[in-house]
């Protein structure tokens, strides 16, 4: 028993370690997707909602979305809470990914602050906590959801797209009805920052199995994190294939973003999985983005980062994905928990972003974007030695 | 005196540089500048989105000589060095130039160059 607890409390410390480099991963791959001005901007909003969002949960919401501190006995209590913890910033890390160039960073802030101890608290109470539905015709709880494409992912993406719709796209994006291409500015940070993400993976879906101490708990989790690696090599490839084949052309960050897609769309159920069916999750979920991003173009939701596409499309696709080829798991069960996440976040959100919007002014105006986030917010120029492309 | 400006694409420098030296021509200035010419840039796809880079990464090259003979060997080195054959090879201006001084001993015009 005592053992069981050390090495059960030691993998959520590990796997919760290899979730920070998460924080990393989004802040070099969204440094990487934007302009030189708004570089050091990007970072310090990285930065930033790993520390708020954190101390929200910390403060807030984790008591909230749990019940109380002492609602589990298999490991140490505050390994639980660091494990937990260090998911929340992520849902905010795709909502200001998808607005960066755009937004002022204490506007920003305090939308960090209503996701850690509200939002995404909610969210988790009612799939894999203490569920204040239960009974009612909402109950959600039979989701089958591991790591969470619908309770992270999707929640994130859905809170991006109520952004997106309040603030608009970056300025000059879509000019008299056309799209302009605002290309990235550092294709080594992109790569980093993406690999970055695909092992901090490993953590977040190997560490959701919650022990690894017995035989069968160890198997579960090795092979989670073999299902989660091999969906991300499908997505890759998925994007390799697909822009060739559409474009004539390798495009890397749309490489990067379908082994993105496909982490995102095997989260759901790394752990039921045989070790062929990711692949064929990860292959669409690659497909997927390379499909969304130019679509979500077309309809002038302006997404720098192509977050919408690989948190908020995949997560619905990897959620239904487990209805599909698990048999025990109903697909209905699993719409149901994405509409009602939807349901749930999508408004919240948007209240939340647009009363903010209102009061202290998210969305940059024309000018501070022409001159950039960096030199009206911070002061500091990422690459002050280079001169600023035209 | 005259002065050549030429626009070459970047990766002939080091032959329009060599074969300046070779017919005797000992300095130059080079800067790095973009721009367009009759095709008016060329197209690339980010993320399944065709753009159009409209100014164009290039070399200019200035240097300033003393005789027309100069001017002759020098158009006929960076032409030759210069030449691809395709589209975007750059172009050539010849100029006056009326007064140079050499700054550190203040010689003028023949004399500082």
């Amino acid at each position: 028993m005592e053992i069981n607890y050390v090495i059960d409390t030691f993998f959520a410390i590990f796997a919760m370690t290899l979730i920070i480099l998460m924080v990393p991963g989004f802040a070099m791959l969204e440094a990487g997707l934007v302009r030189t001005k708004n570089v050091t901007s990007v970072l310090t909003v990285n930065v930033m909602i790993y520390a708020v969002a954190s101390m929200a949960f910390l403060l807030i919401g984790y008591e909230y979305a749990f019940g109380s501190w002492d609602h589990q006995d298999g490991m140490s209590k505050w390994a639980f809470f660091m494990f937990q913890m260090a998911f929340v910033g992520k849902v905010v890390n795709i909502m200001s990914g998808g607005v960066s160039e755009r937004s002022r960073i204490l506007p920003l802030a305090l939308f960090t602050i209503a996701v850690g101890a509200f939002i995404y608290p909610t969210i988790v109470n009612i799939t894999w906590g203490a569920n204040f539905l239960d009974g009612t015709m909402l109950d959600i709880s039979g989701l089958s959801d591991l790591a969470g494409s619908t309770v992270i992912h999707s929640t994130g993406g859905w809170a991006l797209l109520a952004a997106i719709i309040i603030m608009g796209p970056r300025r000059g994006r879509f000019k008299n009805g056309r799209i302009r291409v605002i290309p990235a500015s550092n294709i080594p940070l992109v790569t980093l920052g993406a690999f970055l993400l695909w092992i901090g993976w490993f953590g977040f879906n190997g560490g959701s199995v919650g022990a690894i101490s017995s035989k069968e708990n160890a198997d579960a989790v090795a092979l989670t994190i073999m299902n989660t690696n091999t969906a991300g090599l499908a997505g890759a490839i998925a994007g390799w294939l697909l822009t060739y084949f559409r474009y004539k052309k390798f495009d890397i960050t749309m490489i990067l973003n379908g082994a993105l897609g496909g982490l995102v769309a095997v989260t759901a159920g790394p752990h039921l999985y045989d070790i062929h069916t990711p692949i064929l999750i990860g292959l669409i979920g690659g497909a997927l983005v390379v499909i969304a991003v130019p679509l979500f173009d077309k309809l002038k939701l302006d997404d720098p980062v192509g977050a919408l596409s690989v948190h908020l499309v995949n997560g619905i696709w990897g959620t239904l994905a487990v209805g599909i080829f698990v048999s025990e798991v109903s697909i209905i069960t699993q719409l149901k928990g994405i509409i009602v996440v939807g349901v749930i976040v999508f408004p919240i959100a948007w209240i939340t972003i647009f009363t903010i919007n209102k009061i202290f002014v998210l969305t940059a105006g024309d000018d501070e974007q022409l001159e950039g986030i960096d030199a009206t917010e911070c002061g500091i120029e990422a690459y002050p030695e280079f001169k600023r492309s035209i | 005196m005259k002065k050549i400006e030429a626009i070459i694409k970047p990766f002939k420098l080091e032959d329009v540089k060599d074969a300046l030296v070779e017919v005797g021509i000992e300095g130059m200035t080079v800067s790095e500048v973009k721009g367009y010419g009759r095709q008016q840039g060329h197209s690339e796809l980010y993320r399944g989105a065709e753009y159009v880079v409209e100014f164009i990464p290039k070399v200019k090259i200035e240097i300033v000589v003393s005789t027309d003979d100069y001017v002759n060997k020098a158009i006929e080195a960076i032409t030759t060095a210069a030449k691809t054959g395709k589209i975007g090879d750059g172009k050539i201006f010849v100029s006056d130039i009326s007064k140079t001084i050499r700054i550190r001993t203040e010689e003028e015009d023949e004399e500082a160059l």
